[in-house]
Formats: C-alpha cells, structure tokens, sequence
C-alpha cells in the first residue's frame, strides 16, 4: 500500500477540459516523477473530502494513476483502505445495477450510470512497483470504475443510461 | 372520451405538483402519460389528460395565479403499449457551452429518420451536457451514423457517445 506523505494538494480540474476526454498514457510505477505524482494524487483526494476517488486526468497530468478510499462513504462494505495503483486494468466485472453518481470535475450534476457492483482490478504500486490485485465491491468497486474511465478520456456522463437519468446536485426552491 | 395536453409552467414551490394533479382528480381527469422537471427554478409540467373534461374546461379548472397554464385538444397519434419497431440508442454529447449543440447534432439524427423520444440538457459552469434517447429505424448504419456525429461533435468541441439501450428484462 502507497502512503505517500510528502505529496501537495493539487487542483482539480473541472469539464470541459481536454485532459478530460483524453486517454491517459501508462507510467513506469518506479519512475520518480510517477512517484511525486502518486503523492500528489493521495495529496489531493485528502484535501478533497467530497469524494472517494481521484485519477491523474484530473489533476491535470495525463498519466495512469488513480487513487481511493472508499472508507470515506457510509455506504461503502469492501474497504482496501487508501490507495493508489498505476496502471490499473478491470480484470473482471460482475453482478451490475444502476446508481446515482457525480463527479468532483462535474460539480452540479448527478446521473444514473449502469456499473459492475463486483470487479478485480490489476495494476501496480507507485515506488515499489509491486504488482497488486483489488477485490472490490459495492461503492469501492464503482469508485474505482469511475477512476478508470478517467484514464480512458471518459465521464460518467457517457455512461448515463437515459435521458431521464441526467439531474442537478442541488435545486433552489423559492417558496 | 376526450385527451388534452395540459402544460403546466410556474415559479418552484412545494406543492404545485399536488394541486395541480388534484385539480384534474376534482374534475374527473385522468393522468396518462406525464412528466416533470425544474428548469431553472420554474416547475414545467406536461401532461396527457383523459376524460370528459374539455381541454377550455381544464385550463379554468387548473387557473392559478403563479401558474401559466395551457390545455389543448389532442388525438393520441400511437398507442401507448406499441413499439415503435426501431433501435434504442442513448446520446451524450457534452463541451462547452456554445449557440446550436442541440441543432446541429438533432439535425444529423434527423437526417437517418431518427427520433429523439427523450431529451434532457443541463448547463453547470461552462460545461453543457446534452442526453438523448433516440429510436433510429431498423436499417440505418449506425457506424455511418456514429462517424457523421463524432465529425459534428469535433466542430463543436464536443464529446459524443452514442450507445445501445440496455434494457434489463427480468
């Protein structure tokens, strides 16, 4: 596990943004600019305390790095604690529903998005370079498909599953 | 019995859902088909009436002073059980705000014969996102379809996906 305790907060980046819809390049999980940056990341979801996951994308470096903790969310049942994986991929994916979810990078609006509940994910930690596996369920499985869609360029928003399905985090009511 | 469509727009405020429906249950009407949004702090409502009610009646019945209400005599055009026979796709455009998203991508769909059946659109801080459910017939070539988009998207500096329906039949 990457604890990394020397990495800065940076900022998060909001839609649209380029690096957005762009797919991020693989790192060398050794290499110490990929290390600084794995820091940076931990850094920033810290100071985030909104959401449970971060990718590079949205910190502005087009790299693939993503970092979670899905003990922050009271729904949350598998909990690898803090962590951040270089180079992830889905391994497998199963038994999927349909939440509502959003995104720190599109504050605002909330959508329906159709996501595995049960996934393993590959990659390998930043520093060592230790390959590491994640069984994930539940909020820490959809966390981490959310990350990965970063890499990929995507947002949640491309996976919302109807037209009905898109909504606004907060509405004001004047009565 | 007769159908209207009733529109129902005014300044947000709990309970405008509830009289409203309950002013149409007073008069005999029925709701059929509906929906409900907020835009920009005003309730919008649509709604397919049926009953004895004439559609001159229901705009006096459903009259309120913070309402703008309109009520038309319709002919349902489909049945509401049949399927349209086509293929269900769900678009996502989003990019910056800009004049003529919603034109110019529902011209290119409307070129194929597709349909949007359903359209949401939401603007946050500069990003605009567009979501739309289309029906498209049987015989257009979608990878065709989806290239015209993609090209229509990148002049508006947009992200397109455009993807199947994925109903879950149990």
């Amino acid at each position: 596990m990457t604890r990394p305790a020397d990495g800065k907060p940076r900022e998060v980046i909001d839609a649209p943004h380029p690096l957005l819809s762009t797919a991020a390049e693989p790192v060398d999980p050794t290499a110490p600019e990929v290390v600084a940056a794995a820091a940076d990341l931990l850094a920033t979801l810290r100071h985030e305390p909104s959401t449970t996951g971060l990718a590079a994308p949205q910190i502005g470096l087009s790299w693939r790095l993503i970092a979670f903790d899905a003990g922050r969310h009271p729904r949350s049942r598998s909990c690898t604690g803090e962590l951040v994986v270089a180079n992830p991929r889905l391994a497998t994916a199963a038994r999927w529903n349909h939440l509502r979810e959003g995104c720190v990078s599109v504050p605002g609006l909330t959508a329906d998005v159709r996501r595995a509940t049960r996934i393993t994910v590959h990659g390998h930690l930043p520093g060592t370079g230790e390959p590491v596996t994640i069984e994930a369920d539940a909020v820490e499985a959809r966390c981490i498909q959310h990350q990965l869609d970063h890499l990929d360029g995507l947002l949640f928003l491309d996976r919302v599953v109807g037209a009905l399905s898109l909504h606004r985090s907060h509405h004001t009511c004047d009565a | 019995m007769g159908l209207s469509a009733v529109t129902v727009l005014g300044v947000d405020r709990p309970g405008v859902i509830a009289a409203v429906t309950g002013s149409l249950a007073d008069c005999g009407a029925n709701i059929q088909d509906s929906t409900m949004t907020l835009l920009g702090g005003h309730v919008a409502m649509m709604l397919l009436v049926s009953g004895e009610v004439d559609a001159a009646e229901l705009s006096k019945r459903l009259c309120a002073p913070d309402l703008v209400v309109t009520a038309s005599a319709i002919e349902a055009r489909r049945h509401f059980c049949d399927d349209g026979g086509g293929l269900g796709y769900v678009l996502t455009v989003h990019g910056p705000d800009r004049p003529g998203i919603i034109s110019a991508i529902s011209a290119v769909l409307a070129a194929d014969g597709g349909n949007i059946t359903g359209m949401s659109t939401r603007l946050t801080g500069r990003l605009y996102v567009l979501i739309a459910d289309v029906e498209l017939p049987k015989e257009v070539d979608v990878a065709a379809l989806m290239r015209r988009l993609a090209a229509v998207g990148a002049g508006l500096d947009s992200e397109i996906t455009f993807r199947p329906v994925e109903p879950d039949l149990l």
